[in-house]
């Protein structure tokens, strides 16, 4: 046989115990093209294109699924940033276009859409304020839309106004959404160092430099990774990185084979592999349980940081080994409430917010579905955004928030999200003020990128 | 196009029958073919071609399925590029 028995039983293995999957398939569309000053016109051929490109996006992901016996869990769709294709509009509708996109996707099949987002990383423009106003109302009367707004940059550093305003859309989209535990903000992201390809909700968006149309990929594989693990009990840290490399190459050439399969039975061009490790709430498909795998008792503990580094980076090197289109955010994400590990390190004391602060300057996004008390300040969140994207800007790397303040929930309570999203316990958050440090406006410099220490 | 079938479970007799059997009536054809015990578990895995096939490849999936619930294992069919590509370079 051309291939060795035991590498077929460990890819079927990998796939069947260990949860490898691909996580998903994402095609961004850009939406250039379909400016006009009419919104109507504008909203008619939005829904048109997407309709036309995508049509057969979420069959084409069953029969590869079917024939390569690898499970993809989910088909997506991304678009260019709604502030921009809605800002030559005459009615300034924006929460038409959010209904336009969700009426889209709900028809081909997809379970979210991203790109109701806004860049406004140095400043906005005249139309962005009013389309950021509009986010939590496009969340609450939406079902798959997804949001995001960049509001800082290493280039550009930080505008300060979108985050004193972010802090305040997300309290009202908790509100809005009150009665499903918050949930409109498990869909909105907010970024410092946003990329322009990234295929995961929520904070995918098909960027302005973008093609017409590409498919993007992600992959995931926490448990895979754990297993591959298990294997080097005791053993020195740099066989543990050496092992995860190797994992992660094996992963990330599974991902491109679907990605250019897509590709190819759609006519689209391939653009990247996002090679992330996503866990989900699943047992088994955990980053917390990686870090103890290799060698703390609780994620959260000292040397938490160290070994999050040390898996960002290994997953990195073994899918740039793997190929050539490698992009996205690829690295580790840590999403408390889509992690059992986590969640079970937040219950038992473990992991806390400033620690969850701490390892976000080393994994692949940032502060990701954290619930926290529903009567969090909105300057709070402003401020916690604001550290957020100083570590990104300052860092040179991508750092997001997607926090939950769940309303009428407290210390002790739990949120729960469904599906995917999963549940969280209730985290604390500092109780002195921000306030008047955000309510200042303004917006940070943009910083050095000399003498680094 | 090729396909890697696997059969996992407890050993018996006519595993091989009757999944070459369900090969036989749709024109696949078994190019190679290795049993082993594995961590356990009875694997056999087989090579095969499919450029001849009858039906479509999910309804040889399913009667596969099918078959492999029938004699108490599991059996699997996948296409051999994703072996391929997660092994070599």
């Amino acid at each position: 046989m051309t291939l060795y028995n035991k590498n077929i039983f460990e890819t079927v293995r990998m796939i069947e115990k260990e949860n490898l999957d691909i996580r998903t398939i994402t095609m961004g569309i850009s939406l250039l093209d379909t400016i006009d000053s009419s919104g109507k016109k504008a909203r008619t051929r939005i829904y048109d294109k997407i309709m036309h490109l995508a049509k057969d996006l979420v069959k084409t992901g069953n029969d590869i699924e079917d024939e390569f016996g690898i499970p993809i869990i989910n088909k997506r769709i991304s678009v260019t940033p709604i502030s921009v294709i809605a800002a030559a509009s005459d009615d300034k509708d924006y929460i038409a276009y959010a209904k336009i996109l969700d009426k889209a996707a709900r028809e081909v099949g997809v379970n979210f859409i991203g790109g109701y987002s806004a860049l406004v990383q140095k400043d906005f423009t005249d139309s962005d304020k009013g389309f950021i106003n509009s986010i939590a109302q496009a969340l609450s009367q939406t079902e798959r839309v997804c949001s995001s707004v960049n509001v800082g940059s290493s280039k550009a550093g930080i505008n300060m106004d979108a985050v004193k305003m972010m802090g305040k859309v997300i309290k009202d989209a908790a509100y809005l959404t009150r009665d499903q535990d918050s949930i409109g903000c498990a869909k909105l992201v907010v970024f410092a160092n946003a990329v322009d390809d990234n295929p995961f909700m929520a904070g995918a968006f098909h960027g302005i430099g973008e093609g017409e149309a590409v498919v993007n990929v992600g992959v995931s594989g926490p448990g895979v990774v754990k297993s591959a693990l298990e294997k080097v009990k005791g053993q020195p840290i740099n066989v543990v990185a050496e092992n995860i490399k190797k994992t992660a190459f094996k992963i990330t050439r599974a991902g491109e084979l679907v990605g250019r399969e897509v590709s190819k039975r759609l006519n689209v061009p391939f653009g990247i592999l996002d090679l992330s490790l996503a866990p989900t709430p699943e047992i088994g498909d955990s980053v917390g349980r990686i870090l103890e795998e290799i060698g703390l008792e609780a994620c959260g503990a000292h040397g938490t940081t160290a070994a999050l580094a040390l898996l960002n980076d290994a997953v990195k090197k073994g899918g740039i080994m793997a190929s050539s289109s490698v992009g996205g955010l690829s690295g580790a994400f840590i999403p408390v409430s889509e992690d059992e590990g986590m969640i079970n390190a937040v219950k038992s004391g473990a992991l806390t917010f400033d620690k969850l602060e701490a390892m976000t300057s080393v994994c692949s996004v940032g502060l990701d579905m954290i619930a926290i008390p529903g009567n969090t300040d909105e300057t709070t969140i402003s401020a916690i955004i604001a550290d957020e994207a100083a570590i990104g800007v300052i860092n040179n790397k991508t750092t997001a928030v997607r926090i939950i303040p769940v309303y009428g929930k407290d210390l002790g309570d739990t949120a729960s999200f469904g599906g995917l999203l999963g549940y969280a316990p209730i985290m604390a958050v500092s109780k002195f003020s921000s306030a008047d440090f955000i309510n200042r406006g303004g917006r940070i410099p943009a910083p050095i990128h000399s003498f680094k220490n | 196009m090729k396909a890697i079938i696997t059969v996992i479970g407890k050993d018996k007799v006519g595993i091989i029958y009757n999944v070459s059997k369900v090969l036989t009536e749709n024109s696949v054809n078994i190019e190679d073919i290795s049993q082993t015990i594995m961590q356990d578990y009875f694997t056999m895995m087989m090579l095969a071609d499919l450029s001849q096939i009858k039906c479509d490849f999910n309804k040889l999936k399913d009667v596969l399925e099918k078959t492999g619930d029938e004699i108490g294992v599991s059996i699997k069919i996948q296409r051999e590029e994703i072996f391929e590509s997660m092994h070599n370079i």
